[in-house]
């Protein structure tokens, strides 16, 4: 019933909005009737909002440690209680938050362009085919953490000198785990590639001799869309997770710099002492990742012209 | 197809000397030091001697010719030897592997572990396939509907909640409050009668739950996105609009088609099992390969890594092949030539 | 549609309810008090299981897994510990100050009972009669002999042989007496053969592997014949030992424990919930956890934690040599006779300051409870080493640093940060990765702050900062850092040799690959003078006064800043008896002691 009425709220919108919309309209028109999407946007743009513009407001800085409030629960002074050093918990969270947003995202849409450029280059061309995918197996064949401690070895103090200790630091990472999560994404890719080019609208568009990288744009990736998507959600959990793994390494962001991640590893000795300690970045991964879940399947319902009009 | 087996085959042999070549640079470029962990009242000067006894300081070209011998002549030799007791040549004299820190063969080592991780990671692998696979298919079918939202939430969480912290929330209430399973792995355990089959199975519910878990909350998103990407093409209609039943439609066209991403995943997922949980095996001790590595990363055991990675990427090359096979085999319309 | 969407949003609710409240109200920890009872009615059924024949099964929990049983080829003190169950020395330390104990020898020799030579050139010692391999074979001076050509032959590597090399030889006088020759006087001639290091081995056994050939001996190096408690049943690399009493052991009726299973691997903090909480295990060992982790666990009731005080000191090594990462590989760190001095931290006054801005009492109540106390000598045990010239520093006092630091002419900038001639008071410091190490540089950066120090910190994992890898940066003998914090001791229970290797020769550079043991890169030639004279001084009491000053020149100087003593720490079970906790030697050297209750 809720699908027919939103069906007809979308039918007279596009009616109300114009005589002929443009398709990003449409798509755009769609996600605003898509109740999930309003849910996703809602809390990530709470979030958002929270993590940048609460530190401005919340009185505590995340770093002053008062040692007369040690490992407090929930109260109106702390909202969020207090970690072993009485840091403010919440302070810690919204400054937490801003690294790991901005982490989860850089490093999110790196491996997506590299993932994907590689799985479409793979899949539609070919000649490229073998030597791509045997460069993804050579990724993925790569130990993770020696590789880390040779990067850091060889590129921390250049970067660091060159941007500063933290925006050094916070490419580094970035970079890390772009360059390292993006072969996942490149099979997929690929596989789905290669099923679409053997589809008719793509050999019509062959034969009518349009060019590779116009079908590659406009045919294929529209088509793949879904996959990308999950990848992409995913991947921000991922890439959120893997940063608390390496600041836990002391690979990361030094231990003065909270990251959600971190904060989450660090409380967990403390789970029957102090749950706050765990229960909120907990939480706010897995609020963060689930919004951007609804928002990406919203995005995907919205762009497929067969669910839209269903 | 044979042909095009025989050539990625072909292929695969310079695309692996390279890799190991490469990890093999990394591996001795990397800072970690065999010495590291022994106790600072050893003066600076033995560590030296110890390193240098153990080959570490050897220029990279020496020491990668080295294991070069003793894995890809050394040790294939040893175990024909083995299998059929003959003995080429002088075989007392040939050098194995030897791992830094056990000063022991590393192919040893690895079979050791090599049990425990395909039961405990293997397992789980299949439990969280079994799982994701259900729940990916009725979410898809039933998109926005009670058991989808629950579905897409569990599995989301489950995906964003790192294994460490599953794991011990497991640990503190299954083992510390409650009692019911033991929180240690034991791997003295022989499974001789029911009773040891029973504890076998109770050390192995924690792991395997955790690992499962993650697997399956990864897997039934891109299982959920697969169907729904079905769901709605131009087949699915016309097999309505033929009056087929939905069930029909479902089982008969959808999950065959929609499997196809899906199968490939789950292929290209095998090498993580051999690769271990390094995280999950160290939380409850599970001595499989994870642990392996992880220990042999921390005490900058620099052969044994190359080894166990370098099996590794064989595992991954040779399961891409598979994906790609089955892949083939799955939709007819892709040919390999 | 919009239904599901509410109830998703009542779910998420009242999953934030859930944690809301005081930590007493929380999911998990209702469960466990409400339950207590129940709890420990299921897990005692679930031990008396266990219990049933198993009474005489020692477990014993090391967060790192042994990969060796011969302590000389060890890789960590988790491989000596695990092998000082089977091989033991001819003596040991006490877990009391360290005194030493005959253990394969039957006495002590010392220059009254003539077993040690006037000129302090050798040492005689009288082994046991009654002392018998787990093979069967008696033990004998031959094999006492053999373990000094075992570990200090060239090509061998051995782990132990700093204790050899200034023996000249071993002899075996008769079948159970052997002198130890060395090349110069010894005024503290019980290097070899005592403690968990140097351990005898078998000469049967290990005949074929001397030098090189040491390396292939597998079978020897997991499974040593030994004359302790224990004998190896089963030994995984990497994972767990099976051992089993030694039917001839010396002691009738000894060991208690028929089996002991030694597993290793993890970390500490679920190491000491395997004690503490769910009591699968009777020991476990470094459990270097927060002190109210460690608390809430013992709450249970069901194991104790135990301390031993050694010579353990968490100290700040205060960079003397310019570090600036723009100096490159030829300048950075070096000392360079003194050309090289630290911009701001060669000034006395500086160093001062840091150290008396430090609470010691709180960092030891916030990271070490009853497993750390505050110390302000590098020297803290034995009792007799340790000065009371230093006690000033147990007081934080922020104004006196503060106004040191404003006497010394630096100058609080716009930003609080104090500086002098363009030069700004801030430090990179640098630590390995622990919780405990890191919660401790929050605080001491807090502390800085407030005399205008400004401080980033850096931890670094310790599997690199410990090692000594050329190529890599962040060792703690390159020390590319302004101050660096972590954990030295002495072996043993003389300090000599400790003290001596941190004169101006001993600076880590190119020129000895960063080998060397000046840490802090401190060098002066009253420093130097006063170890030469110790190197002379033969008289115990004119020795312990030298070491005293010596100590006193270190940390009056602040080229260290002693921050704690810190004891090893383990965890028991509460039916476990017997147990002596010792932070001289391997913690497990009465095991044949043990027992349950």
């Amino acid at each position: 019933m809720a699908l027919k009425g939103q069906q007809a709220q979308y039918q007279q919108a596009l009616l109300n909005a114009q005589e002929h919309p443009s398709p990003w309209m449409i798509v755009w028109i769609a996600l605003r009737n898509h109740k999930g999407a309003l849910v996703g946007a809602g809390v990530f743009g709470f979030i958002t909002f929270a993590v940048l513009v609460g530190p401005l407001f919340y009185p505590y800085d995340p770093a002053a440690i008062d040692l007369t409030v040690r490992n407090q629960g929930m109260s109106w002074v702390h909202w969020f209680g207090t970690d072993n050093l009485g840091r403010d918990t919440l302070a810690r969270i919204l400054s937490g938050g801003r690294v790991a947003l901005s982490v989860g995202f850089t490093a999110m849409v790196l491996s997506l362009v590299l993932g994907t450029a590689i799985g479409l280059l793979a899949g539609y061309y070919k000649r490229l085919d073998g030597p791509l995918m045997r460069f993804t197996d050579f990724f993925l064949a790569l130990p993770l953490l020696p590789l880390l401690l040779v990067i850091i070895v060889f590129f921390r103090d250049t970067l660091s000198s060159t941007f500063g200790q933290n925006m050094g630091i916070f490419l580094l990472v970035v970079v890390i785990i772009g360059i390292t999560s993006w072969m996942q994404i490149a099979r997929i890719v690929r596989s789905e590639t290669l099923a679409l080019k053997e589809r008719e609208f793509v050999k019509a568009a062959v034969s009518v001799g349009t060019s590779g990288r116009h079908i590659v744009i406009n045919h294929i990736l529209p088509n793949i869309l879904s996959p990308i998507m999950v990848s992409a959600t995913l991947g921000i959990a991922n890439a959120i997770i893997t940063e608390s793994t390496l600041s836990f390494l002391g690979l990361g962001f030094p231990s003065d710099f909270p990251t959600w991640g971190r904060l989450l590893f660090d409380g967990s000795n403390y789970i029957q002492i102090n749950v706050e300690r765990v229960i909120w970045p907990g939480l706010a991964i897995s609020l963060t990742v689930l919004s951007i879940n609804y928002m990406g399947d919203a995005l995907r319902d919205a762009i497929d012209p067969r669910v839209r009009n269903k | 197809m044979l042909k095009y087996t025989t050539r990625r085959l072909m292929f695969a042999i310079p695309t692996l000397i390279v890799i190991s070549f490469v990890l093999y640079v990394l591996l001795d470029l990397a800072p970690s030091d065999p010495t590291g962990n022994l106790p600072l009242t050893i003066p600076p000067e033995v560590r030296e001697k110890i390193r240098d006894q153990l080959g570490v300081n050897d220029p990279i070209h020496v020491g990668y010719l080295k294991w070069m011998r003793q894995f890809f002549i050394n040790e294939p030799l040893h175990i024909f030897e083995q299998a059929t007791g003959l003995s080429i040549g002088d075989s007392s004299e040939r050098v194995r592997v030897v791992s830094f820190t056990t000063r022991s063969p590393v192919v040893d080592l690895i079979l050791d572990r090599l049990p425990q991780t395909l039961w405990v990671v293997g397992l789980s692998y299949v439990v969280g396939i079994l799982i994701a696979l259900p729940i990916g298919v009725i979410s898809a079918y039933k998109q926005y509907s009670w058991f989808d939202q629950i579905g897409t939430f569990v599995s989301m969480v489950g995906f964003s909640v790192p294994t460490f912290f599953t794991g011990l929330l497991l640990i503190i209430l299954f083992s510390s409050t409650l009692g019911w399973l033991p929180s240690i792995y034991d791997t003295t355990l022989r499974v001789t009668d029911f009773s040891s089959f029973w504890q076998q199975v109770k050390q192995m519910i924690m792991p395997v739950t955790v690992l499962a878990f993650y697997n399956a909350a990864q897997l039934s998103r891109f299982m959920r996105a697969s169907v729904l990407e079905n769901l709605n093409q131009d087949y699915v209609r016309t097999a309505r609009a033929k009056g087929m039943k939905d069930r029909a439609i479902l089982v008969g066209h959808i999950l065959r088609n929609s499997m196809l991403p899906v199968v490939t995943m789950i292929a290209l997922g095998v090498p993580t099992i051999f690769s271990g949980a390094i995280i999950t095996e160290q939380i409850f001790r599970v001595n499989g390969l994870g642990h392996l590595l992880i220990h042999a990363i921390q005490n900058g055991d620099i052969y044994l890594i190359q080894s166990l990675t370098f099996i590794f990427a064989v595992l991954i090359v040779l399961f891409n092949l598979i994906a790609d096979l089955l892949y083939g085999v799955l939709d007819p319309r892709i040919k390999y030539t | 549609m919009r239904k599901h969407i509410y109830l998703i949003g009542l779910f998420l609710v009242t999953s934030l309810l859930f944690s809301c409240g005081s930590p007493q109200d929380s999911e998990i920890a209702t469960v466990s008090s409400t339950d207590r009872n129940n709890t420990m009615e299921s897990t005692e059924n679930l031990e008396s299981v266990e219990l049933n024949g198993d009474s005489r099964t020692l477990k014993i929990l090391y967060w790192q897994a042994p990969s060796i049983l011969n302590p000389y080829l060890s890789s960590g003190t988790k491989d000596i510990e695990s092998s000082s169950l089977i091989v033991e020395p001819l003596a040991r330390y006490d877990s009391v100050d360290g005194e030493m104990v005959p253990w394969l020898a039957s006495t002590i020799p010392t220059m009254a009972n003539g077993g040690l030579a006037s000129d302090y050139r050798s040492i005689t010692w009288n082994l046991r009669t009654d002392v018998i391999w787990s093979d069967g074979t008696s033990f004998t001076a031959a094999d006492v002999v053999f373990t000094w050509m075992y570990c200090s032959n060239e090509e061998f590597g051995c782990v132990s042989s700093n204790a050899f090399k200034d023996v000249a030889q071993v002899v075996a006088v008769d079948t159970h007496t052997v002198r130890v020759e060395f090349t110069k006087p010894m005024y503290f001639p019980y290097g070899p053969f005592v403690g968990s290091l140097t351990p005898i081995i078998q000469k049967e056994q290990f005949k074929d592997c001397l030098g090189a050939a040491a390396q292939a001996c597998t079978e020897q190096n997991f499974n040593p014949v030994g004359t302790g408690p224990f004998m190896v049943e089963d030994f995984k690399a990497n994972d767990v030992i099976t051992f089993i009493a030694n039917p001839n052991y010396r002691e009738e009726g000894k060991p208690y424990f028929q089996k002991v299973i030694f597993k290793g691997g993890g970390e500490a903090s679920s190491a000491a919930r395997a004690v503490l909480e769910t009591g699968e295990f009777d020991y476990a060992w470094n459990l270097q956890v927060e002190p109210e982790v460690l608390e809430g666990m013992q709450d249970t009731g069901k194991g104790e934690l135990l301390t031993g005080f050694g010579s353990n000191v968490e100290r700040i090594m205060v960079n003397q040599t310019n570090n600036d990462s723009s100096l490159g590989r030829e300048k950075r760190s070096l000392y360079l006779d003194g050309t090289n001095p630290h911009p701001f931290l060669s000034d006395l006054n500086v160093r001062r300051a840091l150290s008396l801005a430090i609470d010691r009492s709180i960092l030891v109540e916030v990271g070490y409870g009853d497993t750390g106390r505050p110390m302000c000598n590098v020297i803290p045990a034995p009792s007799k080493f340790v000065s009371d010239n230093n006690e000033e520093c147990k007081t934080q006092n922020i104004e006196e640093a503060n106004r040191l630091l404003d006497e010394a002419g630096w100058v609080r900038g716009r930003d609080g940060v104090r500086a002098k001639d363009g030069i700004r008071l801030s430090m990179l410091y640098q630590t390995s990765t622990n919780s405990v190490r890191q919660d401790t540089q929050a605080l001491v950066k807090e502390w800085w702050s407030q005399i205008g120090v400004e401080t980033e910190l850096r931890h670094i994992d310790g599997a690199v900062f410990f090692g000594s890898d050329q190529g890599s940066p962040d060792t703690l003998g390159k020390f590319y850092a302004d101050v660096q914090m972590y954990t030295n001791n002495f072996e043993g229970i003389d300090p000599s040799e400790y003290v001596e290797s941190w004169v101006c020769e001993e600076v880590p550079g190119p020129h000895n690959d960063w080998n060397a043991s000046n840490i802090p890169r401190g060098c002066s030639a009253d420093f130097d003078a006063l170890v030469e004279q110790l190197e002379v001084t033969e008289e115990s009491q004119d020795r312990i006064e030298t070491i005293k000053q010596i100590n006193d020149f270190v940390v009056q100087n602040y080229w260290e800043i002693p921050l704690i003593w810190r004891a090893r720490v383990s965890a028991k079970s509460v039916s476990l008896k017997g147990v002596k906790m010792n932070g001289w030697d391997s913690e497990l050297w009465n095991v044949a002691d043990w027992y349950r209750e």
